[in-house]
């Protein structure tokens, strides 16, 4: 990717029109499609049907303990839910939590992978493994860990933090939305940093070392060097992580299902797509509330992909 | 060589069938229970060994919390789920699968059979429209535990002369002790704006059998107005501790054991627990000689309480292959004998009033005869099909306990439960 750097006027043999293809070239291309057909259709069973079938579900008025009363009720889910304060509620609260996660985790994930990059060779496999600890442990247990470090009869954060202004050993962190959101947030970062500054790693890894070194002998500064060289180098890099963190987080579920169960107004999206199929078992809202999660999602791809695209051309010089 | 290899075949092929035909033994009837101490396993192997190869009673364990319990059971059993045989069932659900016709039909021999000598409250909690739809098999019921410390300060004796939520109230204030009541927006708090409602005189639905388009509710009465009274002033002052809005049944007993301890309205597992404490070391026995037990408050002076009345029952899966041994199994599990046995052994007192008779439950609970005359008092929770948005509604609505507002709490639990019902609205 970023090695076309070294292509001066950003002609690549891609855009060559396909009547030039020799036959090698098709048989090759025949061949990729065969190779990845397999996987594509049951990625196709197992994802495109599901959807399918919640926005089919969507359309209906459907509660599973009340099957005979089941009836066809056009987009009205989708006007209750997009009329009523609480998805828009939810719908702040994902965003809120998301903006902030990845922000700071973007800016955690890239100083982790700068430590890891730069660290002596021996160090390195030990370090790597010590950053990707939270990644390894299960959402739901480091909920779990966070809840009861904060909880106020099992918690020992009163405790030890109670010399910081605002923390007493009566602080009940769940008990309004300020604190139990820090705390989600906090948990969030913990757990998920290590997936960040692993892809970061993979792009620090591949900025060319020639052009770090032409910049030295210029007598760039280290700031300058992260700027001008660093940080342009790896622009594809970093969004595919902002990506897929984006996405991560917005689909955010664990921490609030555990911590606090959506009180404190710090339901998410995914909790109140939860709470409407699984709990109220009402089929059709919650299949409704489902779609819209997913039709979000699609929307910050798209957004994602095409700003991902401008950056990549900048980023061979063709912007 | 040949017919060697032919025997070895016949000889795998045999021992296949016969794996088989292990189908053609007793059946085996699968119990899906709630988690416990062990109590309802015991039962179904005491029932097993009684029912001389009839049938087999495994057990299968449902989630931890009721709600969870009542999803898990509601989506297998819309999915014509045969393998649920029996199931212990949290009462307040019980409408709602005896309307989607998840339970078997009770036969009316049996039905009187399983109902003889039950405390009234739970042969109501086991019923639908007036037709017995599960089986009653252990009763539950809050009553109120005090600090006797405390309460003599006050100048209270709960325990003959019935006292009200407001000389409760000034007393935790007079001594700045924390009251004990469960503020966490779960089915613990409809527990207790049910009771504080129904001990005034109301009821949260004063027509739960209606259709959905014809339900009403009674928040917006003197009684929804003094039960959400009570909640703001102990959320308010901060009576219930610092921890009130997600304090639970077993968070309240922690902080009850503790030094700000006054009174508490709970079930009576605090009395198991607090022993197992005491004998494990973790609380001194100083803390359990001054604990004493009392009805549940009143809520208006003079007018008797109605306290929460939990427990579970035991249903029949629709959709079961054995009928009828499911049928007998029933009868064998909630025998008087095995009700005593699970009182003692799981400290969650029996629905029929002999078990309470048995002099191994009157020495492990010194409050016996109070939890059984709690039990005749108790009112249940609004028992309709749509309970769960019922309770959901009201959770969110007078969620933190702080936030309860007399004059307007009411009617925005009322407004939003009805508009849910109706299908305009979120919850």
């Amino acid at each position: 990717m970023s090695t076309t750097q070294d292509v001066p006027t950003g002609k690549v043999t891609s855009t060559a029109p396909p009547a030039g293809l020799s036959d090698r070239a098709r048989s090759e291309r025949r061949l990729g499609w065969w190779l990845a057909g397999p996987a594509f259709v049951v990625m196709l069973l197992v994802t495109a049907y599901p959807i399918a079938q919640a926005f089919y579900e969507s359309l209906f008025k459907y509660r599973l303990t009340d099957p005979d009363a089941r009836e066809f009720n056009g987009l009205g889910n989708y006007a209750v839910i997009l009329t009523d304060g609480v998805w828009w509620q939810a719908v702040a609260v994902t965003v809120l939590i998301t903006v902030i996660t990845v922000a700071v985790e973007a800016v955690l994930g890239f100083a982790l992978a700068l430590v890891m990059h730069r660290a002596l060779s021996v160090l390195r496999p030990v370090l790597r493994t010590a950053i990707l600890v939270p990644y390894a442990i299960i959402t739901v247990v480091s909920a779990f860990a966070w809840l009861y470090a904060f909880d106020i009869n099992t918690g020992f954060v009163n405790q030890w933090f109670s010399w910081l202004p605002g923390i007493s050993e009566d602080t009940n962190t769940f008990g309004s939305f300020g604190p139990s959101v820090t705390v989600i947030i906090l948990s969030e970062i913990w757990k998920t940093t290590p997936f960040i500054s692993l892809l970061l790693l993979a792009g620090l890894a591949q900025v060319p070392e020639d052009l770090q070194e032409a910049a030295k002998v210029d007598g760039a500064t280290w700031w300058q060097r992260m700027y001008k060289v660093t940080i342009p180098n790896m622009k594809a890099a970093i969004m595919v992580a902002l990506l897929f963190r984006t996405l991560d987080a917005f689909r955010l579920f664990d921490n609030v299902f555990i911590m606090t169960q959506g009180a404190n107004n710090t339901e998410v999206v995914s909790f109140l797509a939860y709470r409407q199929t699984i709990s109220r078992l009402e089929i059709g809202l919650g299949s409704a509330v489902s779609v819209l999660l997913f039709l979000s999602v699609v929307l910050i791809s798209v957004v994602f992909i095409k700003l991902f695209k401008v950056n990549l051309a900048s980023a061979r010089g063709e912007g | 060589m040949g017919q060697r290899k032919i025997a070895a075949v016949a000889v795998i092929a045999m021992t296949a069938l016969i794996a088989c035909g292990g189908d053609d033994g007793p059946p085996t009837l699968t119990w899906y229970i709630n988690p416990d101490d062990g109590g309802q396993a015991e039962i179904a192997s005491r029932c097993t060994d009684e029912a001389d190869g009839r049938y087999r009673i495994t057990t299968s364990l449902l989630p931890r919390e009721a709600t969870a319990q009542r999803e898990q059971l509601a989506r297998r059993l819309a999915a014509n789920d045969s393998s649920i045989d029996l199931m212990s069932l949290d009462p307040p659900f019980i409408p709602e699968f005896a309307e989607a016709e998840f339970l078997a039909e009770i036969p009316d021999d049996i039905a009187e059979s399983v109902t003889d000598g039950v405390v009234q409250g739970a042969i109501d909690g086991a019923s639908w429209r007036d037709q017995l739809v599960s089986v009653p098999f252990w009763a539950n019921t809050q009553i109120l535990w005090y600090r006797k410390s405390v309460a003599e300060e006050a100048g209270l004796d709960p325990e003959n002369e019935p006292v009200t939520w407001e000389q409760i109230i000034e007393a935790a204030r007079d001594q700045e002790k924390y009251i004990g009541v469960q503020g966490i927006r779960a089915e613990a708090l409809t527990v207790w704006i049910n009771a504080l409602v129904a001990s005034a005189g109301g009821q949260i639905l004063t027509n739960p059998e209606e259709d959905v388009e014809n339900l009403e509710m009674g928040l917006e009465t003197d009684a929804g107005r003094a039960a959400a009274e009570i909640m703001q002033t102990i959320g308010r002052e901060g009576l219930g501790g610092p921890g009130l809005s997600n304090q639970d049944e077993a968070g309240a007993m922690l902080q009850f054991r503790g030094d700000r301890g006054s009174f508490m309205v709970n079930w009576p597992f605090v009395w198991a627990a607090t022993n197992a404490a005491v004998d494990e070391g973790s609380v001194d026995q100083e803390v359990l000689d001054d604990i004493g037990w009392a009805t549940y408050p009143a809520t208006t002076e003079g007018e008797e309480a109605r306290p929460p009345y939990g427990g579970i029952n035991i249903g029949i899966g629709a959709f079961t292959e054995h009928p009828d041994e499911a049928m007998e199994a029933v009868q064998c599990i909630v025998s008087p004998e095995n009700q005593a046995f699970y009182f003692v052994n799981d400290g969650n007192p029996a629905a029929h009033v002999d078990a309470y008779d048995d002099p191994e439950v009157q020495e492990a609970f010194p409050m016996a005869d109070v939890i059984r005359d709690s039990l005749e008092a108790a009112a249940p929770r609004p028992q309709t099909p749509y309970y769960n948005e019922v309770s959901t509604g009201l959770q969110t609505t007078w969620h933190p306990p702080a936030s309860v507002q007399p004059d307007s709490s009411p009617e925005t639990a009322t407004d939003l439960i009805l508009a849910v019902l109706r299908g305009e609205r979120l919850l």
